[in-house]
Parts: structure tokens; C-alpha cells; sequence
């Protein structure tokens, strides 16, 4: 009896059962360029989705909707339980759920690496200076950058600037991290050290969805490949069988681009 | 009778200098909360903020500074208010740096990489907290050396408070000329008070420029 009725409850509450996103018929205009179209995609707690395509074809624009960078214009998003399109105050949950890492890095300029870390747990989450510098610290430890805590940003070289904004996006203890093309605006030697941490992440057992590019990465970490050319996603598959038996034109023509 | 332009008349216009300094600086201080509120508003996503911001500024941009002490001399006048220099000079100039530092200040804010705001965002950092700590104080780095060349622009625009009868400067020249009638020492006198105020903000204003340049450089 107790059993049956926590079966048929557990949809309607928010639990483990849910998954991280659900996106339902999102659509998306820029003035009259179709942005995204029809975009179908669930992606379940712990999984690691690697989005690839062509430039310009909506992987950021997709990711940017996931907290709200940017609006959609129909269909739903879901995180972690909570209704995106029922507006107000779901947004700003999801917002300190979702850890997002930028092409550019972004970090604060104007702050330390250490207060780009504290700054948004203390005034969003409203714990104290210490604590925050306790948790900032944790985090640059694990991105393994602890001795450059009170450098400025200007000070680090970019893979570097890359592990702080990681170790800044953690500190909100977010359940998702979104990555857009966190190492296209690398230097090749960088690329390695920002790439390691992100596995590191991944082993961890972080739901992720990757913007990037580096295929060797999406090979070894993703659980699923999503590709999406013109506004659509035209293919969702597992590494294997994406790059060994890519099943629509337009991916294989993308593979043999890139390889 | 006429008298000599001596010590004492330039000592008096050397001390009316001090309510040159007053005006500009109880302007520049209402133009710094008022220029704050219109350049929020002329970036805010509220529609009707960014429409009024705008017009407010057309309007001060567009017309003299000259007609906007009239027009608040004699407005106050017409609103019921007892018609007090003093107080139409410092709301007239007020509302003028509000204008100007709202446009500069605009310009400054957007001058702030796109992704700063995204990134605070992200972070789920408010209007509030994203303005004041991440947006505002990188703005300000940009807005220190125009906004101290506006002051001496508006350093200058006190002289025209004394057309509405406001003693300062220009006016106390003006009185001690029609007494000694020596035109050339008594505004020669006034000419170089300005000069000596305005000079070293200009100054200033070179040196941050220069600083702010190379720190954007990099």
C-alpha cells in the first residue's frame, strides 16, 4: 500500500527520480533567424553530454537557455525539477544550481581569484567571509591552483584564468556545470591542463553538458554525443557509435571537417 | 566717484571665489546621485526607465545652460516658490550634471564587457549585487577622467548663476568693475581664479586618461 502510493506520487514531487534538464519543444528566434528548433533533449543526473557542431549552429544558444542567458520562445525547460517557463522565482534557483564556464573565462577583473570565488556564495547564499574563503580554497585546490589565490586575473595565464572560473562556478555548489567551449579561446598548451580538470570533474560524478570541440575529450568522457547543425539536433548517440557510425550526412560531413 | 581697483578689490574677488567652489560642488554632488539614477536607468531593461532617462537628457543636452537657470529661476517663481538665486542656481546646475554624468556614465557602464554581467548572472548574482560589485566599480575605473573633465566644464557654467543675480565669481567681479571701472584688471583677475581652479582637475583628468589607457593596453 505505502509502496504503491509513493510509486504513483514520486512524478509529482521533486526527487532523484527527476532528470537534470528536460528540454520539451524549445523554440528560439533571433528577429527572423530560426535559432532553435523543436529542441528535444533529457539529460539524466551524472551524465556527461558533449555538444558538438558546426559554428553557429545553437549549441551555445541551447546551453545559454538552461539558466536563462537567454530566453526561449516556446517549448520547456526543466532543471532539476524545477519549471524554467514558469518564470519569477524558479530562474534564480536554477541559477545557483547551474555552474556555467564561459569561452572568455569572465572572471572579475577587479577582484582577486580568491574574492571571484567568495563573492557569489556570500552574497547569494549569505554565509559568512570564512566560510566562503573555505570553500574557495577547497576548490582551488582541487583545480590545483591554490598558491594563486590572491592574484588577480591579469596575473594568470588563460588556462589558468579557466581552472579559477571553474573553481568560481563550484563554489555555488551547483548540481549541473555548463561548458561553453571552455577551451576555444586557449593556447594549445593550455588546453590540456583545463581538459584534465574537467574529467576530474567528470569522475566526480558531476552532470555536465560540454560545448567544445575537442573530440579526444568527448570520446573519453562523454556518456552521450549530441550534434546539432542549423538550429536542430540531428543526431544523439553514444561516443562510439557517433564517431564510428555516425548515422546522418551532415555528422560524418562535420567529422571529416574536424579530424 | 570712482574707486581704484586696489588690494581690497581683488581680495573680494578672490573670496567670492569660494561660492564659485560651493555651487560646483553642491551641483556636482546632487549631478552625481542624479547622473547615477539616469544612467541606470538609461541601461535599464525597463522601457519607460530608458524613455524617460533619454528625454531627460535630450532636453538638458539640448538646450543652454543659460535657459535652464532661467527657466528654474522663474519656474520656482511661477509654482509658488519665494524666487531665491541660490537655490534655483544649485537645482539648475544640479539637474544639468545629471544629465551630462548620466550619458557619461552610460557610455561607461556599457563599455563593461557583455560578459561580466553574464557571468554574475550565471552565478546567480541579482541586479543589486552584479551592479555594485562587478559592474559599477569596472565602469567606474573608465568614468574617473571624463567625469572630472565635466567638472571643470561645470566649474565654469557657475559663472552663468550670476545672470540670475547669484554672487559668486563672475557676479563679485561684475560689481567691483562697475565700481572701478577697470574692465581689463578686474576680469583679467576673475579669468585667471577660474584658471587656477580648473587647471590642476584638468590636469588630474590628463593624468588618470593616460594612466587608464596603459592599464587598458596591456
Amino acid at each position: 500500500m505505502n509502496m504503491v502510493s509513493e510509486i504513483a506520487s514520486a512524478p509529482r514531487s521533486r526527487g532523484a527520480s527527476d532528470p537534470a534538464v528536460r528540454m520539451e519543444d524549445v523554440n528560439k528566434w533571433y528577429g527572423s533567424f530560426h535559432a532553435l528548433k523543436n529542441i528535444n533533449l533529457t539529460v539524466g543526473r551524472g551524465e556527461r553530454i558533449v555538444i558538438c557542431g558546426p559554428s553557429g549552429s545553437g549549441k551555445s544558444t541551447m546551453i545559454r537557455c538552461i539558466n536563462q542567458l537567454e530566453t526561449i520562445h516556446s517549448g520547456r525547460i526543466v532543471v532539476d525539477g524545477h519549471d524554467l517557463t514558469a518564470g519569477g522565482r524558479n530562474v534564480d534557483l536554477i541559477r545557483q544550481e547551474t555552474g556555467m564556464v564561459f569561452q572568455q573565462f569572465n572572471l572579475f577583473p577587479h577582484m582577486t581569484v580568491l574574492e571571484n570565488c567568495t563573492l557569489a556564495p556570500m552574497k547569494v547564499r549569505g554565509i559568512t567571509k570564512a566560510e566562503a574563503e573555505e570553500t574557495a580554497m577547497k576548490f582551488l585546490r582541487r583545480v590545483r591552483i591554490p598558491e594563486q589565490a590572491a592574484k588577480y586575473p591579469a596575473q594568470l595565464s588563460g588556462g589558468q584564468q579557466q581552472r579559477v572560473a571553474i573553481a568560481r562556478a563550484l563554489c555555488m555548489n551547483p548540481k549541473i556545470m555548463l561548458f561553453d567551449e571552455p577551451t576555444s579561446a586557449l593556447d594549445p598548451e593550455m588546453v590540456k591542463e583545463v581538459l584534465d580538470t574537467m574529467v576530474d570533474l567528470a569522475n566526480e560524478g558531476m552532470t555536465m553538458l560540454c560545448v567544445t570541440h575537442e573530440m579526444g575529450f568527448a570520446r573519453s568522457v562523454a556518456d552521450r554525443v549530441v550534434f546539432m547543425d542549423r538550429g536542430e539536433i540531428l543526431e544523439v548517440a553514444t561516443p562510439d557509435t557517433f564517431f564510428d557510425a555516425p548515422q546522418h550526412e551532415r555528422t560524418r560531413f562535420f567529422l571529416g571537417q574536424i579530424s | 566717484m570712482i574707486r581704484v581697483f586696489g588690494w581690497n578689490e581683488f581680495l573680494v574677488i578672490v573670496v567670492a571665489a569660494q561660492w564659485t567652489i560651493a555651487l560646483s560642488a553642491i551641483a556636482f554632488a546632487g549631478g552625481s546621485i542624479g547622473g547615477l539614477l539616469i544612467a541606470l536607468m538609461r541601461v535599464s531593461e525597463v522601457r519607460a526607465f530608458r524613455l524617460f532617462a533619454t528625454g531627460f537628457i535630450r532636453v538638458f543636452q539640448g538646450t543652454p545652460l543659460l535657459m535652464q537657470l532661467f527657466l528654474v529661476f522663474f519656474g520656482m517663481n511661477i509654482f509658488g516658490f519665494a524666487i531665491n538665486p541660490w537655490i534655483a542656481a544649485t537645482i539648475a546646475l544640479a539637474l544639468h550634471a545629471s544629465a551630462f554624468l548620466g550619458e557619461i556614465w552610460r557610455g561607461c557602464i556599457e563599455a563593461v564587457p557583455k560578459g561580466q554581467r553574464e557571468a554574475a548572472t550565471a552565478l546567480g548574482l541579482r541586479y543589486y549585487h552584479s551592479m555594485r560589485h562587478v559592474i559599477l566599480p569596472q565602469a567606474t575605473r573608465i568614468a574617473v577622467a571624463p567625469t572630472v573633465g565635466f567638472l571643470v566644464q561645470l566649474i565654469k557654467g557657475t559663472s552663468l548663476a550670476s545672470i540670475i543675480g547669484f554672487t559668486e565669481l563672475t557676479r563679485q567681479g561684475q560689481i567691483i568693475n562697475n565700481a572701478t571701472f577697470s574692465p581689463f584688471l578686474v576680469f583679467g583677475t576673475v579669468a585667471a581664479i577660474y584658471f587656477l581652479l580648473c587647471w590642476p582637475l584638468s590636469l588630474v583628468a590628463r593624468r588618470m586618461e593616460t594612466r587608464f589607457s596603459r592599464a587598458t593596453a596591456r
